[in-house]
């Protein structure tokens, strides 16, 4: 039996930028027609050593081999003649392009256009059918979903006869209805001999899809293995590089009075959409309250309302007596004075400010503290000291109070949050997605100061899109859809296709349409989007 | 050559504390600039005159900023220019400043007024605008077949008003019942240099029914003449001799002999006499321009007019209104 | 994105822009035939090695200080304002209301009163764009820009209409009474056998400005609104997860900047003229912009860049006065500078940073 030449072959690659090497010493073989993932944690060298394959970066040391040759890669034009195409994790698309002229751009047969994108629309027409690819031609690019966007860019590859495709983190912006139709696509790709190079730092991914799985850390190649013979867990440690509990170890709840009675809330945005409809619920010192859903079905609303920065109706009471949802009293300040802390859904852009030193950070929202003022001034040197110790105490690395907060990794920067909205002490914690982002060694290390806090008798109120860590860290589970709670249910009851069903709309009410949870992320996305934008 | 004459003379001029002997006369220009094709340029042409009559030298400066005005008029004097001679009413304040730390120094303002009981070292140079204006603002009037004539200024400012308040009396010495249309290009110094606003200002007055425009605007005129002979109606310069910009097209210029005075004062050099002097028509310190360029617009009628006008107010017989006695304009109101 | 060490920033970018300026400034003298060098010599002797040079000198550095400071406070809360010509326009008017119409016993006690008004004004004039902007979204560039204009309309009536002398040519005001003339460096440091600073306006205003770079590093790093303003500058959507309001912090910023540009009017009108001219102001509100961004939004940053335009303007006076060289080359210079320093930043910046680089690799 002769074995095929490897697609690709990497042999002794370094790179380094400055003091820090990227890459040390890799050596890669991805045979044709697999899926191979590569992993690692934020920051293991991935993107680089993908940069260099792909012509970005000029590799210090090594050689690369392309289906058995030798081949320079000086920039990305070398790279699509060697038949390598690369789908970034941000889109690299003219937004008020159709698809159609984005897939020839740069690769147009001659002066005139009309020809090209005659030949260019036949070809997307037998794509579309060969691998569900079907996105329309004559769309501008910027009222497609990210869904979509990102068809377009596997399109751009796969027209200019790329038969390696390269995706870097691509579900990272999409919702878990687009990540399987994407891996649908990609099943097809490499039925046709396509051959893939999965990016991503999610081990369930890997798990799902690939055929061979490389793991990187700090960037050397730790290992490289099928991914039938391993597990979940095997890789988790290759990639930490110690044991990792990918459970949550918690004794049962010890749930006391509600903490937080919510009452009816609703909220208009400000293009005149109701993102909460009437949501009701109580939330008890000494629980973990989930709160499930796809993106975009107004759970970020919710947490916004609560933490005083999005005007709403209906009532809130704490502990007893009553929080403003609307004007003057109504701001993240009042809330966290009234003792609401909050760990945004994103931290950099709501919870940190990112050119700021994490000493800075430490007390952002609580700087009007009379304990930080010393007449017009501020205590910079006493908040130094303080954020040093809050640093030590939650593992943060460097724990070096000086540095900007966008020079820590994700993980690290989620438990500066962490750390000021926790050690203030606060009855009850509203969390966001407390470990998008976050490499697995640092969520393990939040989810134990969850657990903690909550054992603690505080009352937490966790939303996550994560299904499998609502219920890791939830004693009780309710599924947002459309702006309204469809149900709590106590997580020990709670069975996953259940809520899954509810999610999609299904269930509770008379019965809604399972696309609307869809669309509505969608809108969601797009909004968010033209915001950060 | 002029390089290293500039900079011996530079390197002299630093060397030098007060009062040393060059004696050369100096002028300093106001912010409009050297080459502004009217008021300055006319200074400038009076030096350059008085330079190549006697072969002497001077030295000038053009303004960039209102402190450099002071700093100007003391560097002059402490390096030892004698007479320091300055254009412009934005001149007297600083030159009065300045005036009693250099009493051997003898200092210019034209156009502006310093107290001669205070200063006895400056001259001032006045100018009777509004008689000059009056003059050209009947012959407006006695071309004009609309009735109806215009004036375009630069600067809103009591000096400009008076242009215009002398141009509506004599506009309406000849015609009781003819129409001045007035209008300011701006109200910054910018509007000293501004010919495509002067442009638009023109075409707006003629849809208006105006067929003759003065342009009493610096640099701002040039638009307004330009216009004027596109347009085919009548304009008048001011301050020079701007006959020649269009020949036939502008029926003559307001003139105010800025290049007699400065070159009158450089010839007297330090023994100038000071105190104040206004130059009227008796003085042919302003006057309106006759020349080959325009002598088929002027009919021999409207000559005759004119002329008698002149000596009657040389001979008190007409009182012609100037505006900044009081501020007021019996002709027109702004 | 390979980074510059911050000596490198601060000190050499700044540095080699100004050597790059000078070096085309020298070809353009070059160009009409005068020497380069003696120019610059000119200007050197003008400007700096005469004690009234540096009255000039730090005369303009003041009125530089004040707007850039006027523009790095705007900046920190990400709010470009080149308003600061109407700013100090009004900061203007605000003295000489002060001046001529109050009686004030001694030029401390009027100095602090036309330092109270100028803030007020320019403030004043600073807090309908900011309202604008952060009530209703309109873009502070256009509206700033639009009432530098109304500022030099509104400036003219009143002087032409209201606070002329009668029967006085130019549209200025009255002098101030004596007792608010501020002293002057000359007042201050010459003496008989030593006449320091003769004739220049370097006056006592100076030393506001000063306090004002030492007042505005505290606002900005040492206090709560400081913290907030830079928050807000960095990030709106997490100052409003803070609870920091938006709207109050621009507002307050913006008043700020324009009380800081306002202050230049007791450097002009009380200083230097000791009367209000029209067009006192004469781009300083527009070079402010310049020394804010040379200054990378720093108080020192800004002292020091102020003090380099303070000596390209009084060498340029220098230039004006004892050479051939025509006041609009004076201005290409000045403008070339400008553009090095301000514009052309990153073309300086990323060579730069390309050298450190390559140096940085072979220490491996």
């Amino acid at each position: 039996m002769t074995d095929p030449a490897p697609a690709i072959e990497l042999q002794g690659i370094s790179k380094s930028f400055g003091p820090v090497q990227a890459n040390k010493d890799i050596s890669l073989r991805v045979m044709p027609g697999t899926i191979h993932g590569i992993i690692g944690e934020n920051g293991a060298g991935k993107s680089t050593l993908m940069s260099i394959l792909y012509g970005f970066y000029a590799a210090d040391k090594g050689d690369i081999w392309i289906k058995g040759e030798k081949r320079q890669i000086p920039d990305s034009q070398a790279a699509i003649k060697a038949g390598i195409g690369m789908v970034f994790q941000h889109f690299k698309l003219v937004q008020n392009f159709t698809v159609l002229e984005n897939v020839i751009l740069g690769a147009e047969d001659g002066g005139l256009l009309r020809p090209s994108l005659a030949k260019a629309r036949g070809v997307l027409k037998s794509l579309a059918e060969e691998y569900e690819l079907s996105v329309d031609p004559d769309m501008q690019v910027q009222h497609l979903s990210v869904g979509h966007q990102q068809r377009v860019e596997i399109l751009k590859a796969l027209y200019r006869q790329a038969d390696i495709l390269i995706l870097d983190e691509p579900t990272g912006v999409l919702t878990p209805a687009e990540a399987d139709h994407l891996f649908r696509i990609l099943d097809n790709l490499r039925a046709e001999g396509k051959t893939i190079i999965l990016i991503t730092h999610k081990l369930r991914e890997i798990m799902e899809i690939t055929d061979t799985v490389s793991v990187m850390r700090r960037g050397e190649m730790t290992a490289t293995v099928k991914t039938a013979q391993t597990t979940p867990e095997e890789l988790a440690e290759l990639m930490v590089g110690r044991k990792v509990l990918l459970r949550v170890d918690k004794a049962p709840a010890q749930p006391k009075g509600a903490a937080l009675e919510v009452r009816d809330l609703r909220h208009v945005d400000t293009s005149g959409v109701e993102r909460l409809r009437g949501v009701s619920f109580d939330l008890h010192a000494g629980e973990v309250l989930g709160i499930a859903g796809v993106a975009g079905n107004g759970q970020s609303e919710l947490l916004e309302v609560l933490g005083g920065y999005a005007d709403a109706t209906g009532s809130v009471t704490l502990n007893g007596s009553a929080l403003p949802l609307s004007g003057a009293g109504c701001d993240g300040m009042a809330r966290r004075a009234a003792g609401i802390g909050h760990v945004p859904e994103d931290r950099q852009s709501e919870g940190l400010i990112m050119p700021y030193s994490a000493w800075e950070n430490s007390v952002f929202g609580y700087h009007r503290d009379p304990m930080w003022q010393s007449g017009l001034l501020m205590k910079n040197a006493a908040i130094r000291e303080d954020a040093a110790g809050k640093m030590e105490r939650f593992d943060v690395r460097p724990p070096n109070p000086d540095l900007a907060a966008k020079n820590f990794s994700g993980g690290n920067q989620q438990k500066i949050v962490l750390a000021r909205e926790i050690e203030r002490n606060p009855d009850v914690l509203l969390i966001g997605q407390p470990t998008r982002g976050v490499d697995i060694g640092a969520i393990e290390f939040i989810h134990q100061q969850i657990v903690r806090l909550r054992d603690a008798g505080k009352a937490i109120l966790l939303v996550s899109v994560e299904l499998d860590e609502i219920f890791a860290l939830s004693d009780r589970i309710g599924v947002m859809f459309d702006g309204r709670l469809m149900g709590i249910r106590d997580a020990a009851a709670a069975d996953q296709r259940e809520l899954g069903l509810l999610m999609a709309g299904v269930g509770e009410d008379e019965g809604q349409d399972p696309m609307a949870a869809a669309e509505a992320a969608e809108r969601e996305r797009e909004r968010r989007e033209a915001t950060h934008g | 050559m002029t390089v290293m004459k500039s900079l011996l003379g530079a390197s002299a001029a630093l060397a030098l504390s007060a009062a040393a002997a060059i004696a050369d006369p100096a002028l300093i220009y106001d912010l409009g600039g050297k080459f502004d094709k009217s008021f300055n340029e006319a200074a400038f042409n009076g030096a350059q005159r008085w330079a190549d009559e006697t072969g002497g030298s001077y030295r000038d400066i053009e303004l960039q900023s209102e402190a450099q005005r002071e700093q100007a008029l003391r560097r002059f004097a402490e390096a030892g220019f004698n007479p320091v001679i300055t254009t412009g009413f934005s001149m007297s304040t600083p030159i009065a400043n300045v005036a009693g730390d250099y009493p051997d120094t003898k200092f210019v303002t034209i156009d502006g007024y310093v107290d001669p009981e205070e200063h006895e070292n400056v001259k001032s140079i006045l100018f009777a605008e509004e008689q000059g204006s009056y003059l050209v603002g009947m012959l407006a009037a006695m071309a004009s077949e609309s009735n109806t004539v215009s004036f375009v200024g630069g600067m809103d400012i009591p000096l400009i008003r008076a242009f215009a308040c002398g141009y509506a009396q004599g506009a309406k010495s000849v015609s009781d019942d003819i129409e001045v249309i007035v209008n300011m290009t701006g109200t910054t110094p910018a509007a000293w240099n501004d010919p495509v606003k002067g442009s638009e200002l023109t075409n707006a007055q003629i849809s208006q029914g105006s067929d003759v425009v003065f342009a009493a605007a610096g640099g701002t005129g040039i638009g307004v003449l330009q216009t004027a002979a596109d347009e085919d109606i009548l304009s008048i310069g001011v301050d020079s001799n701007q006959n020649y910009l269009h020949p036939g097209q502008v029926l003559t210029s307001m003139l105010k002999r800025v290049d007699v005075a400065v070159y009158d004062a450089m010839q007297a050099g330090p023994d100038l006499e000071t105190g104040v002097e206004t130059l009227a028509l008796a003085d042919d310190g302003v006057g309106y321009a006759l020349d080959e360029n325009n002598e088929e617009l002027i009919t021999e009628e409207m000559k005759t007019a004119v002329d008698e006008a002149r000596q009657q107010i040389i001979d008190g017989e007409i009182e012609v209104h100037d505006y900044r006695s009081d501020d007021s304009c019996p002709a027109i109101s702004f | 994105m390979d980074k510059l060490p911050p000596w490198a920033d601060a000190v050499l970018v700044p540095l080699i822009s100004l050597l790059l300026a000078a070096a085309l400034s020298a070809l353009v003298i070059l160009g009409i035939g005068e020497n380069p060098v003696e120019a610059f010599r000119l200007m050197v002797e003008g400007a700096l090695l005469r004690s009234a040079g540096w009255g000039y000198t730090l005369y303009y550095a003041t009125n530089f200080i004040f707007t850039g400071l006027a523009v790095s406070v705007a900046f920190h809360a990400r709010l470009f304002n080149i308003g600061g010509e109407g700013q100090a326009t009004l900061g203007g008017l605000g003295v000489a209301i002060v001046c001529l119409y109050l009686p004030w016993p001694h030029w401390t006690l009027a100095m602090l009163g036309a330092s109270v008004a100028a803030a007020l004004f320019g403030a004043a004039w600073a807090f309908i764009p900011a309202y604008l902007q952060a009530k209703r979204g309109s873009h502070i560039v256009i509206t700033t820009i639009m009432f530098n204009f109304i500022a030099a309309a509104l400036l003219n009536y009143l002087l032409v209409n209201v606070m002329k002398p009668a029967g006085q040519q130019d549209p200025a005001t009255d002098i101030f009474p004596a007792a608010t003339h501020l002293p002057t460096f000359q007042d201050m440091f010459a003496t008989e056998a030593n006449p320091l600073f003769r004739g220049a306006p370097g006056n006592v205003t100076f030393f506001l400005a000063i306090a004002a770079c030492v007042a505005i590093w505290a606002l900005i790093w040492r206090t709560r609104l400081g913290y907030e303003i830079r928050a807000l500058g960095h990030s709106e959507s997490a100052a409003r997860y803070a609870g920091i309001s938006p709207v109050k912090t621009i507002v307050v910023a913006m008043l700020i900047s324009g009380g800081l540009a306002g202050l230049m009017g007791v450097n002009t009108a009380m200083g230097e003229a000791e009367r209000l001219v029209m067009n006192a102001t004469e781009g300083a509100g527009f070079i402010g912009i310049a020394v804010a961004l040379m200054g990378r939004n720093h108080p020192v940053g800004v002292f020091l860049a102020a003090i380099l335009f303070g000596f390209l303007y009084q060498g340029g006076a220098e230039l004006a006065l004892w050479t051939n060289i025509p006041r609009e080359l004076i201005v290409v210079i000045q403008a070339l500078v400008i553009l090095f320093t301000g514009a052309l930043d990153n073309a300086v910046r990323m060579p730069l940073a390309r050298v450190f680089a390559m140096r940085r690799k072979p220490a491996e």
